[in-house]
């Protein structure tokens, strides 16, 4: 029950996030597809007692992978699909926390919480960039 | 390449209107220089230099009629339509399908159109994604009504706003201190459950997701002053929205 919830709302989620993004009408669903196939690698991943910095490294680079796949397929901008399937990785949480610890005073824990939100922010760059270079070695491959 | 001679200065007009769209339109910066020097390569221009920032669009041709210019880009938004209409019409472009005429007055067609959603079903999209977010970070569902109302107050302030306010980092940071407060009182008269959760679902629309992305693209092509300058703008809304939040919190 809690994996349908959790896939439904990341579906919703992230076509909504296209809606607001103005992606093609076409695209929703694929954008919808794209951010649900990142929150369930994630949320598989953490469950699987995976820290939360692998986990948004895999879910990240799962992502490239899968719009470069639709890019490819309906001859649109890859950023139409990579921004859906990225929103939900995005440590907003984390990043709230630490705000709430500076407010608080605590600044021990705050600078421990911006830097692990920070850290994830790194794991999505690196996930992006490390599909993009697979992708780049396929295509000169196969030239 | 083609049987009657085109004119450069209407190659230049048609690489650049298409750069300029992309770029205005939230597009990557090296996708903006690929498409010029596509677009210039597919009249019979093969040398052509670009340089883009996101402010700025400078782009020069060679050859038997030299010419170089300038386009200043103020106003940016986000639509991503436009971008794949362009990467459209540069696709048939590049095999060849479209002469420089047609080609401009289609881009022109795009420039103009806006081709977005309405506003109120952005702000219904943003409404359900605050909700949804709530769900997916293990908040109730007790919350969801609440929070999507958060949610989407925010975004229609955040529309709003801008229009008045020119200055993004401070419409950012009222939205979110808005934001804050209206969760705050549903907390307060009982109407929602887990302030946390609810803050952070409803600031979720605000995250400059598209920024990130085009930041890390960018710099991965090389456009290092674009990647930098696209990251500090993400880097900046971020903090818009953390400070308007803590300053809520603070006093809360």
């Amino acid at each position: 029950m809690m994996i349908i919830e959790q896939l439904l709302t990341s579906f919703i989620a992230s076509a909504a996030f296209g809606l607001i993004f103005n992606v093609p009408k076409r695209t929703l669903i694929h954008c919808g597809a794209t951010g649900m196939v990142s929150w369930s690698i994630y949320m598989i991943s953490t469950e699987l007692s995976l820290a939360a910095i692998p986990a948004t490294l895999i879910a990240a680079f799962v992502v490239t992978v899968i719009s470069q796949l639709f890019a490819k397929l309906y001859k649109t901008p890859i950023i139409v699909f990579s921004v859906a399937g990225i929103i939900p990785l995005v440590p907003g949480g984390l990043a709230y926390d630490a705000m709430k610890h500076v407010v608080q005073d605590q600044y021990d824990i705050a600078v421990q919480l911006a830097v692990e939100a920070f850290m994830i922010s790194g794991a999505i760059a690196i996930g992006l960039v490390f599909s993009e270079v697979i992708n780049q070695l396929i295509r000169k491959t196969d030239r | 390449m083609t049987s009657k001679p085109i004119s450069s200065q209407q190659i230049t007009q048609t690489c650049l209107l298409a750069g300029k769209i992309i770029l205005q339109n939230g597009g990557e910066t090296y996708r903006v220089e690929d498409t010029m020097v596509r677009i210039a390569a597919a009249y019979g221009i093969e040398d052509s230099q670009s340089f883009v920032t996101p402010t700025g669009i400078i782009f020069a041709i060679d050859g038997s009629s030299q010419i170089t210019r300038l386009i200043r880009i103020s106003e940016r938004s986000t639509n991503l339509n436009k971008v794949s209409l362009v990467n459209d019409i540069s696709r048939r472009i590049s095999s060849g399908k479209l002469p420089v005429e047609e080609a401009y007055r289609q881009l022109q067609e795009v420039d103009t159109n806006s081709f977005v959603y309405p506003a109120w079903l952005k702000i219904i999209a943003a409404a359900i994604a605050s909700g949804c977010f709530l769900i997916m970070f293990k908040g109730g569902w007790q919350d969801f009504i609440p929070v999507a109302i958060t949610g989407g107050t925010g975004f229609w302030f955040l529309i709003k706003i801008h229009r008045i306010v020119p200055i993004r980092f401070f419409a950012e940071f009222i939205t979110a201190l808005l934001i804050g407060t209206i969760s705050v009182l549903l907390v307060h008269y009982g109407l929602g459950n887990n302030l946390n959760k609810m803050i952070i679902g409803s600031v979720m629309p605000l995250v400059p997701g598209l920024h990130i992305t085009a930041a890390v693209r960018d710099l991965m092509a090389g456009h290092l002053v674009s990647g930098l300058s696209k990251g500090a703008e993400a880097f900046l809304t971020a903090f818009a929205i953390g400070s308007g939040i803590a300053a809520v919190l603070s006093f809360y």
